[in-house]
């Protein structure tokens, strides 16, 4: 049984170690070191960076890890070494791809979502009906310069020609690799079967052809996992034999190296089936923000390439808005002041906000960063399109359809929260209300961060140590926030919106929270209550309108959050009340203390 | 007492630079080790494969795919010219053939019975190499490029815009706080690397565009004015490729900020001396600042002192530059660092430094909020 298991993460700037040991009969996460990547000139070899951030865990944990000649000690004695390593990574811009289909809601949408999955970036979609002539995609193609292309099209015993005709598109357009022109491109088919012979004749020299079975062998059902394994272990055989150092890292793990966000949608996958709940992850980050999600166990995952908190603060303004963003700031800021600070940002990315002014307004970008990310997501986690459905007369007035957006905000048990603006804000409750005005979760939704981004860790070991995975997400990656209770629907402020009574330790709490009102209540880190709402009549907290629900709820380092400002949450447009509000919401959960002196002042 | 370390922009008189030109795909070297090469010189050159342009002519034909080959009175490897015939069908008892001539230049790829697509690949398309760096080649990257070396006067922009520009430097302001203005830019600078102080006004970089001043370097620009002058927002600083019709770079940043005078001083100091600009930036992994490249000539060769193997370091009397409000812009000495985590006025704990603004008295700066500057 191993005991002592070591795990790295190699980000593109950062290289994280974690150690977990078996502490009292359970797996716990004991100790963390970083150490900058070491990629990149001058040392061009990862191992250096894992080699630092390890003995950094060394230190800290009094435990001897790295032996005199540089190399992990082998399998752990009672003093040093480790029984399991396995680590993720980023480095590099991480693992970017192209994907094509015929149809680009059919099978072009379940090939991005494969690779997605697998935790790549998706540079384009290409599709016969993309709107595109086939000179400007090939055009694009050219343009492209992706570590693997995954080409899918036509369900099996279904279009040949279509499937052919993309193919025709990508072998003369000869795109370059990242890697140099050495690099033999990868790619991956994963369409109709019957179209292999043809397209083998297509894709030849230059490339480097993989076929697995189609991902979507019938319109009414998706087979995504061979097309996630072939992706996975052309990562390992092309890409990461490609980056500087690799070669020898892999010969260190005792499981394949992946992507880090495929690692963290492997570990939400496992919770989201273990635990028989909903989850929503999203991890934001300087130039992207990841979002994930598993709803009765259909995972998706979305990467939101150009919003970020520093190299792309800029385009999170232009595709927000100023006047959005400016919805969450208590106070008035100069309009060509702020252009300025946040270009400043854009170009100079490593710096923090020094005063209180300046977070609240980087909190309030983060807000409108994760609401166009979560919409995306929404847009893209859909029930399969292209799926013939039978209807009744009953189904006439019904406006589900194919292609709906699996993700409902009323089902969600679960949102985790990564990435240093949610990470490292000052107070939890700053962490808390981003994800909830941003989210908007409805009913009763557990809140909770992930302490210190051990996701994508637990994600590989979950592969080879699934116990050791699960006891340390629960024990030590998870900090709950709390519990947030938000009704469904909308009416005027200072109506009734639902009443309340919850039972926790002996104690019982009881009143009424109005529309527009925010409320936040003691319910420490696990402490757990049961929660009694009765919801006016227009507004549904999970059992109808008007209906009352009971529920256990998980305290946190917040507690547990009132929220009555209706979903979707609406903000008055005119600015000077909407300051107003949101000042008065920042008192009840007393998000910013010493904002008043700033108002005063403005 | 605590050391930092702080990334700075290069700012130097004289410093011994290479750079790296290399083609995008294999091609031919044109200079040898040794050489002594010009900016504008050519040192590699290539064919990218020329453009493809698909024609699907079972469509235009209204034919069956798989009879698309017997059709073509071209095959695959022709070369084909506008107006020549590429296609016939047989008609109707040999009545009413139908034809396809071309529309385009080319050679014939592939022809599909699959999906009756032929694929024309255009004429290859050149692609040369500048040498940017005048200077001796050191190295010859057999296939791909060179390595150029020169000593030269070498400034790191912030940000950039547009790419590579060649010219002689002519200085437009004559303080490194002076606004740069419309009037200031002359006929006279046409084709020259104009150095401006403080911010540049929009209307200063549209008539530079108009007067055909190669490149504009300044401190600082307003967001909205350069929104202005792109006709765009920028979202990312992801630049380099933008056809504006100059090359812009900012050493200092966005808004009412000068030029900081060491700078200022050292461009005036090469001020007639050819330079090399490129305006290419990339904030993301992998770095790319934009920069001004003035080689030195003669007696100017002359090696310069060894680089500051403290550079980058912060210690106690390093003057620094804020880089974030709300000091932004302003530059003083470190007066002290200390080793223990701070509490920042929003709530944030941070590693800070006490930085000391002329005579004033000193304030607390987080240490990733300034960059260290040479005195």
């Amino acid at each position: 049984m191993a005991r002592v298991i070591l795990a790295t993460d190699c980000g593109s700037t950062t290289t994280k170690c974690i150690l977990i040991e078996r502490v009292e009969g359970v797996y716990r996460q004991t100790h963390r070191g970083e150490a900058p990547t070491t990629v990149e000139a001058p040392f061009a070899d990862v191992t250096v960076g894992v080699i630092n951030a390890v003995t950094e865990v060394q230190e800290l944990a009094g435990r001897r890890l790295v032996d005199d000649r540089g190399r992990l000690i082998r399998p752990a004695t009672d003093r040093e070494g480790c029984d399991l390593y396995i680590s993720t990574s980023s480095a590099g811009g991480g693992l970017q791809m192209m994907v094509a289909g015929v149809v680009r809601e059919m099978t072009a949408e379940s090939a991005k979502r494969a690779a997605l999955g697998a935790g790549a970036i998706v540079m384009d979609v290409i599709a016969s009906n993309d709107r595109r002539r086939p000179h400007e995609q090939i055009q694009r193609i050219r343009e492209l310069r992706p570590d693997i292309i995954l080409l899918s099209g036509g369900v099996d015993g279904g279009t040949t020609t279509h499937v052919v005709q993309i193919a025709e598109l990508i072998a003369p357009a000869r795109p370059r690799p990242r890697f140099g022109s050495e690099y033999t491109l990868p790619i991956i088919f994963a369409g109709n079967k019957e179209a292999v012979p043809l397209v083998r004749k297509v894709i030849t020299e230059g490339f480097a052809l993989t076929v697995v079975d189609n991902l979507r062998p019938v319109l009414e059902r998706e087979n995504l996992g061979p097309a996630r394994d072939a992706i996975h272990d052309l990562f390992l055989e092309h890409v990461m034999a490609h980056a500087p150092g690799y070669d020898t890292l892999m010969t260190w793990t005792d499981a394949p190296i992946i992507p880090t966000p495929g690692a963290v949608g492997n570990i939400l996958q496992t919770i989201g089936s273990r635990q028989g709940i909903n989850v929503v992850g999203v991890d934001i980050g300087g130039a992207t923000t990841d979002v994930f999600s598993v709803f009765d166990g259909t995972f998706n995952r979305t990467v939101s390439a150009n919003l970020g908190m520093s190299y792309s603060i800029a385009n999170v303004c232009a595709e927000a808005g100023i006047p959005n963003i400016l919805r969450w700031v208590p106070f008035e800021m100069d309009l060509r002041e702020l252009g300025n600070r946040v270009k400043n940002k854009m170009i100079r990315p490593t710096t923090i906000p020094q005063t209180l002014e300046a977070l609240v307004f980087e909190q309030a970008v983060a807000r409108e960063a994760l609401r166009l990310a979560y919409m995306q997501h929404k847009e893209f986690a859909t029930t399969l399109k292209g799926v013939q459905q039978q209807r009744t007369v009953g189904d006439t007035f019904s406006q589900q359809g194919a292609g709906r957006t699996i993700v409902d905000n009323m089902t969600l048990d679960l949102l985790v929260a990564s990435g240093g603006v949610l990470s490292h804000a000052p107070r939890m409750q700053q962490t808390a209300m981003m994800l909830i005005d941003a989210f908007e979760p409805e009913g009763v939704t557990a809140l909770a961060k992930d302490s210190i981004f051990m996701m994508p860790h637990l994600g590989v070991l979950a592969e080879v140590h699934p116990q050791a995975s699960l006891e340390v997400f629960e024990r030590d990656c998870l900090i709950y926030l709390g519990t947030c209770v938000a009704p469904k629907g909308i009416a005027k402020v200072g109506r009734p919106c639902f009443r309340y009574v919850i039972t926790s330790g002996g104690e019982t709490w009881s009143g009424q929270v109005q529309c527009g009102e925010i409320a936040l209540l003691p319910l420490g880190e696990g402490e757990r209550g049961l929660v009694t709402i009765e919801p006016d009549r227009t507004f549904d907290c999970g059992e109808g309108p008007g209906r009352r629900v009971e529920r256990e709820v998980r305290g946190g380092t917040v507690g547990l959050i009132l929220d009555g400002r209706g979903r979707p949450l609406m903000l008055p447009g005119d600015r000077v009340a909407g300051r107003r509000q949101m000042e008065a919401w920042v008192c009840a959960v007393d998000l910013y203390p010493g904002l008043d002196q700033l108002v005063g002042h403005r | 007492m605590s050391a930092g370390y702080t990334p700075g922009l290069a700012v130097s008189a004289r410093a011994r630079h290479r750079v790296q030109r290399r083609l995008p795909i294999a091609g031919d070297v044109l200079v040898e080790a040794g050489q002594q090469v010009q900016a504008r010189q050519v040192v590699a050159h290539t064919f990218m494969p020329g453009d493809i342009t698909p024609l699907n002519l079972a469509k235009l034909l209204a034919l069956p795919p798989a009879d698309v080959p017997e059709c073509m009175l071209k095959r695959a490897g022709d070369q084909i010219g506008v107006g020549d015939a590429l296609a016939r069908t047989k008609g109707i008892f040999g009545w009413f053939p139908r034809a396809y001539t071309s529309q385009v230049t080319g050679v014939i790829e592939s022809i599909s019975e699959v999906t009756g697509q032929v694929i024309i690949r255009g004429a290859p398309l050149p692609v040369e190499i500048l040498a940017y760096l005048a200077g001796r080649v050191v190295d010859v990257i057999p296939g791909e490029g060179c390595v150029i070396e020169a000593d030269v006067s070498y400034i790191q922009g912030i940000f950039g815009i547009g790419g590579e520009a060649f010219g002689p430097i002519r200085m437009a302001c004559r303080s490194h706080d002076q606004e740069l203005t419309a009037d200031l830019i002359t006929p006279g600078m046409k084709g020259a690397v104009v150095v401006g102080g403080a911010r540049v006004t929009e209307e200063a970089i549209e008539r530079a565009v108009a007067i055909g001043v190669a490149a504009l370097v300044t401190g600082g620009i307003d967001d909205q004015d350069l929104e202005q002058f792109l006709g765009y927002a920028l979202g990312v600083a992801i630049t380099g490729s933008e056809r504006v019709g100059i090359t812009l770079v900012f050493t200092e940043g966005f808004g009412e900020i000068a030029m900081a005078e060491r700078t200022f001083a050292l461009f005036s100091s090469r001020e007639g001396a050819d330079a090399a600009v490129n305006g290419a930036t990339q904030i993301r992994a992998g770095v790319m600042r934009p920069e001004i490249v003035i080689p030195l000539v003669g007696a100017d060769t002359a090696a310069g002192p060894p680089p500051d193997p403290h550079e980058g370091h912060l210690a106690t009397g390093s003057l620094v530059r804020v880089i974030r409000d709300p000091y932004f812009g302003l530059i003083g000495t470190v007066t002290a660092m200390p080793s223990e985590l701070q509490v920042l006025a929003s709530g944030s704990l941070a590693r800070v430094l006490e930085v000391t603004f002329g005579a004033g008295q000193g304030v607390m700066i987080p240490r990733a909020n300034v960059e260290r500057i040479a005195g």
